[in-house]
């Protein structure tokens, strides 16, 4: 292997494993906050036990994004220097904005809540749990404004003199409509995440404590399961809606995405016929045979497409074919347009060697199956959110049995991994790219790098990353178990030589 | 034979200052809490005691980390070709550092969630030498740009500089270099026994007074020998001689106000000296950033390495606006953390079993 096959290998373990922690770091610190406010406006504290409870819980998972998170700023220099200076006068502008106007913020208000129950007044301390967590928030516009700008090059010209792109409408960077929709479609997968993640977690307790109504934690647990179930399928609608969205936005600037999501060789629909979608397929996806679907849905594909269920959606070979004779994949795209001549010979020099492996599309089967898992693990979370909605009613309870256990363990996890598949299907499906149209992954590689130091690094962080998964799994069920802690109304402690209420 | 392309703009020159003003922040704030991440296996030999080191920083080493990851950033942004020649170039140094990073910032969180001994230990001493590692990287790395890291232009692109030289990993510890690593830890021991003396009373106190009246003096003769090194041989110029004696008077002025029982005074020495220290070394670092080019035909300097004027502006407005905002919220979270700890004030922990 060279050392651009164990970068991206790298690339994909380190950020696949940090955004195992994301989105419960997105979406939990707005639930606690939320729990908090609960329990400020009505001083019940049900609210505050749950308040703690889920806090502990996303302090332990907000630990490991931090630290995993460092990695991913530094590795764009580390593994992919001629990408970072290439890309730079755009790319480094949101990344030191998220460092500047999101991570500060972050990462001071959450000291500030875990320590400051004892030392700020209630409403302030309220506000740090809120700044932290729109912190947290806005770090995640400013990264998808980047990632969405190697998706669609935006705000940006090629300056030949010093050969790299040059910055125009920063603008136009935040406001990328790949970066919008996925924002809120990243958002959405979260809070399903973390809605399937109460159910879990405040299920189980409800479980074992079965129909006893006596029982003090009943009432805060069965609020939090019904809470979570219901951001579960709330969030899960979003994520379809916004999902549906970023097709279309994806066939437009990303054709050949779509066409490999779809195993699709040739053009399909228009001129009043349509393009169907698989559910299920056998047969090798090389486009030398034809496949046989097994499932489909007719014109599917057309309107996740195009939003017709006539429209037109382009193929692998037709779109090689344009591609190979100068046609840009973005035509309207400025970035595309200026750098096209350095472009051809960046590809001309890969098809002269023979280890590149120049490919004008994706690896199929992988954007055909984990197209479909991520979109099945949805589908199934939000399953599991009307069920349990549906179990709870009149006041019923999930029952202590094997197949709740099952239900337990998917809710959080489906949407979680279905989201690792999503990421998976965007980054492996923007290839042979790093930035669409214009530079290609094999080109941006740091070249004074050698593949033993990358893949030291590689083994290091995967043995390390295991490691502390053991560690954060272990803590995290541990304190799931535990259960609501007893709390007692904070004061302001005022004697300095008093025991604090809460210390590390 | 150089050839300097152009002189820097003001914004490059701007930017130049920002970075280094962002390293001052991280190096100043983060240092101490290395130090006193450092000494929780060393000074504090009850649980109580110990956790009272920790509480010191809980509620502010994570906000001085971004100072790290906001002079990474702004490099990336402001200075791509800087950012991608020294991050690809330093690879394993980094990855070092990296490791550091996270064994040490797993530690604080994760130690409380459990009141085992053994398993506090061992959180400890990731904290310990998760932070030693990552001072003494970047001590070897800064004196590394102090000698500066020679380059050549990537094999067939002009326009990408790497590090010259195979396998560099062992050349970066040259005596000199060694020795800015060395000096960086007991630099960041001695200001991170200062800030432990200032926010503990009690035994905890005591034991960081006596530690840093120690750290203090290996800290002025070791920095002397490494600030005299380094104006003798690679100089930052006049302005140079001025640092270093700025950076001497602090020291010093630490030890002596520590020996009087001026916590306050002697942490604003310690702090003071670090980031007359780091002034000196971008001196030093302008306009090469650090970067031999004496092999390649255009020097890759400030001029080479900057974002465009637009990106600059950009950043600039951004930069005038939050800066402040960050410096005052970061200053209003110390102020709500001012009072001292001791054993007294840890609550005494319950059993964590089941409800």
């Amino acid at each position: 292997m060279n050392a651009e096959t164990i970068a991206r290998w790298q690339f994909g373990i380190t950020t696949v494993y940090h955004f195992f922690f994301v989105p419960v770091t997105l979406a939990l610190s707005i639930i606690t906050a939320i729990l908090q406010t609960l329990w400020v406006r009505s001083g019940d504290l049900k609210y505050l036990r749950l308040t703690k409870f889920y806090g502990k819980l996303f302090l332990i998972n907000f630990a490991m994004g931090v630290v995993t998170g460092i990695v991913q700023e530094f590795q764009f220099g580390m593994n992919w220097s001629e990408y970072s200076r290439f890309v730079g006068d755009i790319f480094g502008a949101p990344l030191a904005l998220e460092a500047l106007l999101a991570f500060f913020l972050e990462s001071t208000f959450i000291g500030m809540w875990i320590f400051g129950w004892d030392r700020l007044p209630k409403k302030v301390h309220l506000t740090s749990i809120w700044l932290a967590a729109i912190g947290t928030n806005l770090s995640a516009i400013f990264i998808l404004a980047a990632n969405a700008w190697m998706q669609n090059p935006v705000g940006a010209i090629y300056d030949a003199a010093l050969n790299r792109a040059h910055m125009t409408d920063f603008g136009a960077v935040l406001l990328n409509p790949v970066s919008l929709v996925t924002f809120a479609h990243v958002i959405t997968s979260a809070w399903m995440t973390v809605g399937g993640l109460m159910v879990a977690v405040s299920g189980w307790h409800l479980a074992k404590i079965g129909n006893a109504a006596k029982n003090p934690d009943a009432g805060a647990h069965r609020f939090a399961t019904k809470f979570g179930a219901w951001v579960l399928l709330g969030a899960g609608l979003l994520v379809c809606i916004t999902g549906d969205i970023q097709g279309k936005i994806m066939t437009e600037v990303q054709p050949m995405k779509m066409a490999a999501a779809e195993g699709l060789y040739t053009t399909e629909g228009g001129d009043g016929k349509c393009a169907d979608f698989s559910i299920l397929t056998i047969g090798s996806m090389d486009g030398k045979q034809a496949v046989t679907p097994i499932i489909k849905v007719p014109c599917m594909l057309s309107f996740l497409a195009t939003g017709n269920f006539d429209g037109k959606v382009e193929g692998i070979n037709d779109l090689t074919k344009a591609y190979e004779s100068g046609t840009l994949i973005t035509p309207t795209n400025e970035l595309q347009k200026t750098s096209y001549a350095t472009l051809k010979a960046k590809i001309a020099a890969l098809k002269a060697d023979p280890n590149s492996g120049w490919d004008w599309a994706p690896n199929i089967p992988t954007s055909y199956w984990t197209f479909r898992i991520m979109m099945g693990l949805g589908f199934l979370a939000m399953a599991i959110g009307a069920f349990t909605l549906w179990t709870l009613r009149k006041g019923g309870v999930p029952k202590d049995n094997g197949l709740w256990k099952t239900i337990f363990w998917t809710a959080p996890l489906a949407p979680l991994f279905g989201i690792s598949f999503g990421w998976i299907f965007t980054e492996m499906g923007r290839q042979p790219w790093l930035v669409n149209g214009v530079l290609p992954t094999a080109s941006g590689v740091s070249p004074g790098v050698s593949a033993a130091e990358v893949l030291i690094t590689c083994i290091g962080y995967t043995l390390l990353y295991g490691v502390l998964a053991v560690v954060e799994l272990g803590l995290f069920n541990k304190y799931v178990r535990l259960g609501l802690p007893a709390v007692t109304e904070p004061k302001v402690l005022t004697d300095a030589d008093a025991p604090l209420t809460f210390a590390y | 034979m150089n050839l300097l392309a152009t002189s820097p703009t003001a914004l490059q020159i701007v930017w130049f200052i920002l970075v280094c003003v962002l390293w001052i922040g991280y190096l100043v704030l983060e240092g101490f809490d290395y130090g006193v991440a450092m000494l929780i296996p060393f000074l504090g030999k009850t649980e109580k005691e110990k956790r009272v080191i920790v509480n010191t920083i809980g509620p502010v080493w994570d906000g001085n980390q971004v100072w790290l990851l906001t002079a990474g950033g702004a490099t990336f942004a402001a200075f791509p070709g800087w950012y991608a020649t020294l991050f690809s170039g330093l690879y394993l140094p980094l990855f070092l550092i990296l490791v550091g990073l996270i064994i040490r910032g797993v530690s604080f969180e994760y130690r409380a969630k459990n009141p085992e001994t053994k398993w506090r230990n061992t959180f400890d001493w990731m904290a310990s030498i998760g932070s030693f590692i990552v001072a003494l990287v970047f001590g070897v790395g800064f004196a590394n740009f102090i000698i500066g890291l020679p380059v050549v232009t990537a094999p067939g692109n002009d326009s990408l500089y790497v590090l010259d030289g195979k396998p560099y990993f062992w050349q970066l510890f040259s005596p000199f270099a060694l020795l800015g690593g060395i000096v960086l830890v007991v630099l960041f021991l001695f200001h991170g026994a200062n800030y432990l003396a200032l926010k503990t009373k009690g035994e905890v106190h005591d034991k960081a007074r006596a530690f840093a009246s120690k750290a203090g003096l290996v800290a002025i003769v070791g920095g002397a020998i490494y600030l005299l090194w380094f104006q003798l041989a690679y100089s930052a110029g006049l302005f140079g001689w001025v640092l270093l004696v700025l950076a001497a008077l602090g020291l010093v002025a630490s030890w002596w106000f520590g020996q009087q029982g001026r916590d306050g005074i002697a942490f604003i020495g310690t702090a003071a000296a670090t980031a007359f220290v780091t002034v000196m070394i971008f001196v030093r670092m302008f306009p090469t950033m650090g970067f031999n080019s004496a092999k390649v035909k255009t020097a890759l300097d400030v001029t080479v390495a900057a974002s465009s004027e637009s990106t600059l502006v950009l950043m600039t407005i951004a930069a005038v606006i939050f800066v402040p905002i960050v410096l005052g919220y970061t200053a209003w979270n110390y102020k709500v953390f001012s009072r001292r700890l001791g054993t007294v004030n840890m609550p005494d922990e319950k059993e964590l079993t089941p409800a």
